[in-house]
């Protein structure tokens, strides 16, 4: 079983299908274990219990870069290699890693405001996320606007591969912007200085929101096909319609009639 | 080489003449320019500290507004599809069209700098230091905007949506620009450094620009 393999659809829902239900079963179980190891760590010595937001907050904040990450390499599988369910993969995870960056921007906010005393600071974490939720939506905007998917796939690969190029120069370029502005107030607790009460649940909450973006994103990609099927159906139905009234001197409307229903 | 230098010189003369609108970017910049004293205030030392920002921003947005002309009326004419096909490699084509693009609108923004900068109260080492930064910044708009120019050429209303993809990646420039100017006023930061890095930024889009550009076309004008 091959990548090369799973480039037929029919192969591709066939496998999901049978996997979606042990990844969505295995999700929920950590999910489980992780809230409850999240919600039983102890408070932190200077935040108290709003430490707790992190379990939330990072993995959202690291998935939301790691998407990216996936829909560089399936735009590598669209332009490189043509790999035809390479696009439906970038389409399909785009609205999810938006989500999994908006709720980083979320979540961060709120531990924000009792933290620093605001909601917002223009902080080079911030600020470099807020632009990768921005290059988000105007990738989404860009599947929309072409109405062929194929074309609208080597427009979006495009732009997702620049977007890649762009975001570690973002990352750098706001962490210098911020040591020429003012030092940001941020407490930045690293992965090694973390205690293992908070560590083993943190580890825990990423793997299961890795899974948790696995499952959301094979559904997407199933729902992604069907609907190519669904429009490659009713294109064909809309020609036959046109066709049919072509030949036929008779009735177009009886035609029409039948097409819709 | 003289394929090229053709199409420079078309597009040059295209850009400047009636209809072309690359003087219309330094209209619309001058106008920027002229809402911020209404926006913040007539406050002189205030205008005088966000002048370099003002500056910044408005030739930003002048030269996002021109660069829907870079592949449109190209396309809309098909001379587009003829540069498509011709012997000239499309990556080499779309680089020529950009240069001719930053020579016919980019190079006009920094020379009404001075001028604007008067409106902003700025002094002479501060006009100069944003001029500066403008004219080793404002390739790095032009080429990185191909890429949205490019993938908007084939869209019904691209215009929108190319200011939206093109404005993100527009903002490394944008701050190392603010930083450098900033710098070379106030700053006792080292000017070279945040200059360097926004010649930098230029260099980096000159050669990823044009490519990814004529990946866009050739996908997208099938």
């Amino acid at each position: 079983m091959s990548l090369i393999d799973l480039a037929n659809p029919t192969r591709f829902l066939a496998l999901s299908a049978r996997v979606l239900p042990w990844l969505a079963a295995a999700t929920v179980i950590l999910l489980t274990i992780g809230l409850y190891q999240s919600a039983t760590a102890p408070d932190d010595y200077q935040q108290g219990a709003t430490v707790k937001i992190m379990f939330i907050h990072v993995p959202n904040a690291w998935l939301s870069m790691f998407v990216w990450g996936v829909m560089s390499v399936a735009s590598l599988g669209t332009l490189v290699w043509r790999h035809p369910l390479a696009d439906v993969a970038a389409k399909a995870a785009a609205p999810i890693g938006a989500s999994f960056t908006f709720l980083a921007l979320l979540t961060g906010s709120l531990w924000g405001r009792p933290m620093w005393g605001t909601y917002w600071e223009w902080d080079a974490r911030l600020t470099s996320v807020l632009i990768l939720f921005l290059m988000y939506l105007g990738l989404m905007a860009l599947w929309r606007a072409v109405e062929d998917p194929s074309r609208a796939a080597r427009a979006a690969a495009v732009l997702t591969l620049v977007g890649a190029i762009n975001l570690p120069i973002i990352k750098f370029s706001v962490d210098w912007w911020n040591t020429l502005h003012q030092p940001a107030s941020v407490m930045r607790i690293g992965g090694s200085t973390l205690d293992k009460s908070f560590l083993i649940p943190l580890l825990v909450m990423a793997i299961a929101f890795t899974l948790l973006f696995v499952t959301l994103h094979l559904a997407a990609m199933r729902n992604e096909i069907l609907r190519r099927r669904v429009r490659a159906l009713q294109m064909m139905q809309a020609s036959r319609v046109a066709f049919s009234s072509e030949v036929s001197t008779g009735s177009r409307q009886e035609n029409a009639s039948k097409g819709a229903a | 080489m003289t394929a090229l230098s053709a199409l420079i010189r078309r597009d040059i003369r295209i850009a400047l003449r009636v209809g072309g609108g690359a003087l219309i970017g330094v209209l619309f910049f001058l106008t920027v320019v002229v809402l911020m004293p209404f926006a913040v205030g007539p406050d002189l030392a205030l205008l005088s500290r966000l002048g370099p920002a003002i500056l910044w921003l408005g030739a930003l947005l002048a030269s996002l507004l021109t660069l829907d002309r870079l592949f449109m009326a190209d396309h809309e004419d098909g001379s587009l599809d003829l540069i498509t096909m011709s012997r000239t490699p499309l990556e080499l084509a779309c680089a020529a069209k950009a240069l001719a693009h930053w020579l016919a609108a980019g190079l006009p923004l920094i020379v009404a700098t001075p001028v604007l900068g008067l409106l902003l109260n700025l002094d002479m080492v501060a006009t100069s230091a944003v001029a500066l930064t403008l004219l080793a910044g404002t390739p790095a708009l032009t080429f990185t905007g191909m890429i949205g120019a490019a993938l908007a050429v084939t869209l019904h209303r691209g215009g929108l949506l190319m200011a939206v993809l093109v404005l993100p990646l527009s903002i490394p420039v944008l701050i190392f620009g603010v930083a450098a100017s900033q710098a070379a006023i106030t700053g006792p930061l080292s000017f070279g450094a945040p200059f360097s890095i926004l010649c930098a930024l230029s260099l980096v889009s000159l050669v990823i620009g044009p490519f990814a550009a004529a990946a866009s076309l050739k996908h997208g004008l099938d």
